[in-house]
């Protein structure tokens, strides 16, 4: 009974998907294994690096504390999702390429989920308020510095937008 | 890490969500967020053979008042609350302590009952149920019960709620005229090594009311009457202040452990109590 699979409808990056999967399994492990989008990174798959943030119905959370049968009807963001289809890139990811926002990388993905919910909410954070809102994501390089400069590229870029 | 596996209930009603408890018992677990739970089951702390989510019972995700107390329901997410006027308004001290909880992309998942539920003796929560005197509602397939705060918690994970009951609501109680919730950890968002959730009612600058409740220091929170009697009949002055925070590193006898020894934590206790009162006093926002 515990091998049943259940039937699963999400629409992940503006498409519409439906799978069989098991429930025990872990959204990030979803998008990552059945729909190929290796973007959402795993840190430590029990909530605690912010690696596999992505963003549910609007709002960022953990890809890896939620049952992937929890997201039924929901629509999903991830890193995928974020530059146009001809491959320009979100403001958000053009300000964290030009400002160097990343060493190794393996966080980068979490901390741009992160950052896209921020910004939509508060246009122009304090620095204050970018480090409180960013202090779910982990970067075992330490570089948040230049993560920290990054957002506030991405304020600047943004705001000259409008 | 995986979770390991079970089978998965996903009722549509409350009844629907007590009959698989009633059916299930001591083997299941009922998920909300999943903040909790699933770590837990990640580390194979837990490891549940059934799981009810009751993520799509809707009459569980509302937040009324009821009889002047502001309920809140078993599904209304820790963000949801923390952006809601009625709590700013009807618990002020809930509002108080929902920034604590975790990170954003935690409390966007997470649910204020379910961090109840779950009891952790580190959890701000916890404490604000206790100095509000906040009801837990509970049910079960043949009955329901409202249980005060201060009976529900057993220990460190551990309450008196049975296997096969929901905790529906919880109530939470009349507040103060002041409010702040003061924590010290070792990083930010991390639990707190120590806590304190403070209510006071100030009436013609003397102190009618007090509440401490404090989180991390036992196995479950605790409030400190001896510290609250400091406080009532006065000005909250530095004088009462200081036989305040006496009472507290006299009273709690915390458990050491690799975070802080018991030695710091009883002095941080006395420390953070003190910062709740200013705090409190000036209606600030408790910065982490």
């Amino acid at each position: 009974m515990n091998d049943l699979t259940i039937p699963l409808t999400m629409q992940v990056n503006g498409t519409d998907h439906s799978i069989d999967v098991e429930p025990r399994r872990h959204l990030a492990d979803v998008l990552r294994e059945d729909l190929a989008l290796t973007g959402t990174h795993l840190g430590c798959e029990h909530g605690v690096c912010g690696a596999c943030t992505v963003l549910i119905d609007g709002e960022p959370a953990r890809a890896c504390l939620m049952l992937a049968v929890q997201a039924e009807g929901s629509e999903i963001v991830t890193i995928e999702g974020l530059a146009d289809a001809d491959g320009t890139m979100h403001p958000v990811q053009a300000a964290m390429h030009q400002a160097m926002s990343f060493q190794c990388a393996f966080c980068t993905p979490g901390f741009l989920m992160s950052t896209i919910a921020l910004l939509r909410d508060n246009p122009s954070p304090t620095t204050e308020e970018i480090r409180e809102e960013l202090s779910g994501n982990l970067c075992r390089c330490t570089g948040y510095q230049s993560i920290v400069d990054g957002v506030e590229t991405a304020v600047e870029l943004m705001g000259s937008d409008r | 890490m995986k979770f390991p596996p079970f089978t998965y209930h996903r009722p549509r009603s409350i009844e629907e969500a007590l009959d698989l408890l009633a059916e299930h018992g001591d083997d299941a677990k009922v998920l909300a967020g999943g903040q909790s739970l699933l770590p837990v089951m990640a580390l194979r702390l837990g490891r549940p053979e059934h799981i009810v989510d009751i993520g799509s019972i809707v009459e569980l995700a509302t937040i009324d008042v009821d009889d002047d107390r502001l309920r809140v329901g078993a599904m209304v997410r820790h963000a949801e609350a923390e952006g809601s006027p009625r709590v700013a308004e009807r618990a002020p001290l809930l509002r108080a302590a929902l920034p604590h909880v975790g990170h954003r992309a935690i409390r966007s998942r997470g649910t204020v009952v379910g961090s109840i539920a779950h009891a952790d003796a580190a959890a701000e929560l916890p404490a604000v149920c206790l100095a509000t005197n906040a009801e837990i509602e509970l049910r079960s397939a043949t009955q329901s019960r409202t249980i005060n705060a201060a009976d529900f918690f057993d220990g460190h994970f551990t309450t008196v709620a049975h296997s096969d009951e929901l905790v529906t609501s919880v109530r939470f109680g009349t507040p103060g005229t002041h409010h702040a919730v003061i924590e010290q950890s070792r990083r930010h968002g991390d639990y707190a090594m120590v806590g304190v959730a403070c209510q006071l009612t100030i009436a013609d600058a003397i102190v009618t009311s007090a509440a401490l409740a404090f989180f991390g220091v036992s196995s479950t929170a605790v409030r400190v009457a001896e510290a609250e009697a400091a406080l009532i009949g006065t000005d909250a002055g530095p004088e009462a202040i200081a036989s305040m925070r006496a009472a507290v590193t006299d009273v709690l006898e915390p458990d050491g452990d690799i975070h802080a020894t018991a030695a710091y934590r009883r002095h941080v206790a006395g420390v953070v109590a003190a910062r709740s009162i200013h705090a409190a006093l000036h209606n600030e926002e408790a910065a982490a």
